[in-house]
């Protein structure tokens, strides 16, 4: 079973859930941008939820599958088609031997997410297959590579449509990405004080939530840079690098945030205002250069209550799906 | 610090304060400044949770002052809604009622060539004039120190090494540079390091090792690790150029 690129995209990268246990050596997570959507994409193909799939940004690639296979779209809205016919996105959808699926570009959101039953098989580095740009772990997709399914498909569902001679053909239901996906992006992002907040003089504190920001041109996996007013500290810190998360909002000297995103460094040393909420980081991923973001305050308690019980509607949803398809 | 913020109220734990870092992740904080006794401790602390085989632990990473656990949330929900920051600090708090002890980190010693000066090292007259040394003098004092590797970080294996003479330190470069080659040893602050791989860096560079620090695809893909000692032996052009054929 393998698919050829014909075009890449604009950035597409193999991620599996990310790397973790290299961080004393300064070897980073990575793994996708928005944890939940690929989560979904496995389990519509009947996959683990660590399977690799594709992360795909913006534009996305053009691919030819050398054979049948069964795969599942989820993350941002993008006008993806095989031939002339759109494919359905949050479902199984069933592509044939010969045929091309053109992923077009993003409608809504950043960053979809494509699943294959079987997983892709990527080389693994560091126990891990995702794609790590900045620390130059893996690269992204190239025309002509060729991407080859790292297991059998394991779901009976296979079975039973062996034969089925239409084009996206799949099971008559899909998931509603309503709970899973931004659908809304003038909502506010839950914030964490960060352990520099109160350095940060009167009126920035106030800033922090009160006024918008604009995603910068210059903002990727590594880190979203926040266009807005300008914050300062009442007083310049001295800070001894430290390790830093996914979702750290980092004020550098020229007073102008970043928000720390997949592929950010392991450790730093800027003051560290914010904590973007775990359970908002999916939808901090879906936002693209440009688009606004607004800053509502979250306390830690609320914010690990709140990712807790998502990360337990989920496990009962990816359940559900694997029962469904059996 | 504001109630609501990352309140430091954690279980009392013997020579550290817990601070969760959003939901998944506790930091650890032995300390505010780059300092060895510091640094030795967070390093007993890592063995600690290693020797113990802490459960839902995703990973441990040590830094100069702080170490940083990534943990499961999951695994650690608590009982009675109680937050699973709190459930890990109070197990983390019953693990260190002994505290660690600083010197139980002995680490390797690694011994790592480099040839000084010329094209390997560009800013090592710049060192000097600052440091108000003669070249010859700067080296001897580089390369006659030895260095413990307090953390790696900013890239894979690039490791932040204490113990750099202080009349050899020097500020960054005003306008970093793009590219820093391979193996490039270099002088930040009142820190040495060594480039792992082609880096844009502000440091400045005294000279370059023929050693590959990292390379995902050796085990262990660093040569240096976190707690271990550094001596650097200075090399002639020649061993360089035979030490490279050998590494690549």
């Amino acid at each position: 079973m393998s698919v050829t690129v014909l075009k890449p995209g604009l950035l597409t990268t193999v991620q599996d859930r990310g790397r973790n246990g290299y961080g004393a050596l300064g070897v980073g997570h990575a793994g996708p941008m928005d944890d939940v959507a690929p989560r979904l994409a496995n389990a519509l193909v009947g996959n683990d939820d660590d399977a690799a799939a594709l992360e795909i940004t913006l534009l996305g690639p053009r691919l030819r599958f050398d054979d049948d296979a069964l795969v599942a779209l989820t993350g941002a809205d993008f006008d993806a088609r095989i031939g002339d016919a759109p494919l359905a996105a949050w479902r199984t959808v069933r592509v044939r031997r010969g045929e091309i699926l053109d992923l077009g570009r993003a409608r809504r959101g950043a960053r979809a997410y494509l699943a294959i039953a079987g997983g892709f098989h990527a080389p693994r580095v560091l126990g891990s297959t995702a794609v790590d740009v900045n620390a130059r772990i893996g690269r992204p997709l190239r025309e002509g590579d060729v991407l080859a399914t790292a297991a059998e498909p394991r779901i009976a569902f296979v079975e039973r449509q062996r034969g089925a001679s239409t084009s996206g053909f799949g099971p008559a239901w899909s998931l509603d990405p309503r709970p899973w996906f931004d659908t809304d992006p003038s909502a506010p992002i839950h914030l964490i004080r960060g352990r520099h907040f109160d350095a940060l003089d009167a009126a920035s504190r106030t800033a922090l939530f009160d006024a918008p920001f604009r995603i910068a041109a210059e903002s990727n996996r590594v880190g979203y840079r926040l266009d807005g007013p300008r914050l300062a500290l009442v007083a310049a810190l001295e800070i001894v690098s430290e390790p830093l998360a996914f979702g750290a909002v980092q004020l550098p000297p020229g007073g102008q945030p970043i928000a720390l995103t997949a592929e950010h460094p392991v450790t730093g040393g800027y003051p560290r205002i914010g904590q973007i909420a775990a359970i908002d980081l999916p939808r901090l991923a879906q936002r693209r250069p440009g688009d606004m973001l607004r800053f509502v305050e979250i306390d830690l308690d609320e914010a690990q209550t709140r990712y807790l019980r998502r990360e337990y509607e989920l496990a009962r949803l990816l359940e559900a799906v694997a029962a469904r398809l059996e | 610090m504001n109630a609501r913020a990352a309140a430091v109220d954690a279980p009392a734990a013997p020579g550290f304060s817990m601070e969760p870092v959003g939901e998944t992740m506790l930091l650890l904080r032995f300390g505010e400044r780059i300092d060895a006794d510091v640094n030795a401790r967070v390093h007993a602390a890592a063995d600690m949770l290693r020797r113990v085989e802490m459960p839902g632990l995703l990973d441990v990473i040590p830094a100069y002052a702080t170490l940083a656990l990534h943990y499961d949330a999951a695994f650690w929900a608590g009982r009675d809604g109680e937050p699973p920051w709190r459930h890990l600090a109070g197990t983390l708090s019953a693990v260190f009622a002994t505290p660690p002890r600083g010197d139980a980190h002995e680490g390797r010693v690694v011994e790592i060539p480099v040839h000084y000066g010329d094209a390997h090292g560009a800013d090592l007259d710049a060192v000097a004039a600052h440091a108000g040394l003669g070249v010859d003098e700067v080296i001897a004092r580089h390369a006659g120190t030895e260095y413990r590797v307090a953390m790696l970080g900013f890239a894979p294996g690039f490791p932040y090494l204490l113990g750099l003479d202080p009349a050899l330190h020097m500020p960054r470069r005003a306008q970093p540079r793009t590219r820093v080659p391979r193996g490039s040893v270099a002088i930040g602050g009142a820190q040495t390091g060594i480039y792992p791989s082609e880096l844009p860096g502000g440091w400045q560079l005294i000279g370059r090792t023929p050693l590959i620090l990292f390379d995902a695809a050796r085990e262990p893909p660093c040569l240096l690790l976190p707690g271990d000692r550094v001596r650097f032996r200075a090399i002639q052009a020649s061993e360089f150029d035979a030490l490279a054929d050998g590494a690549t």
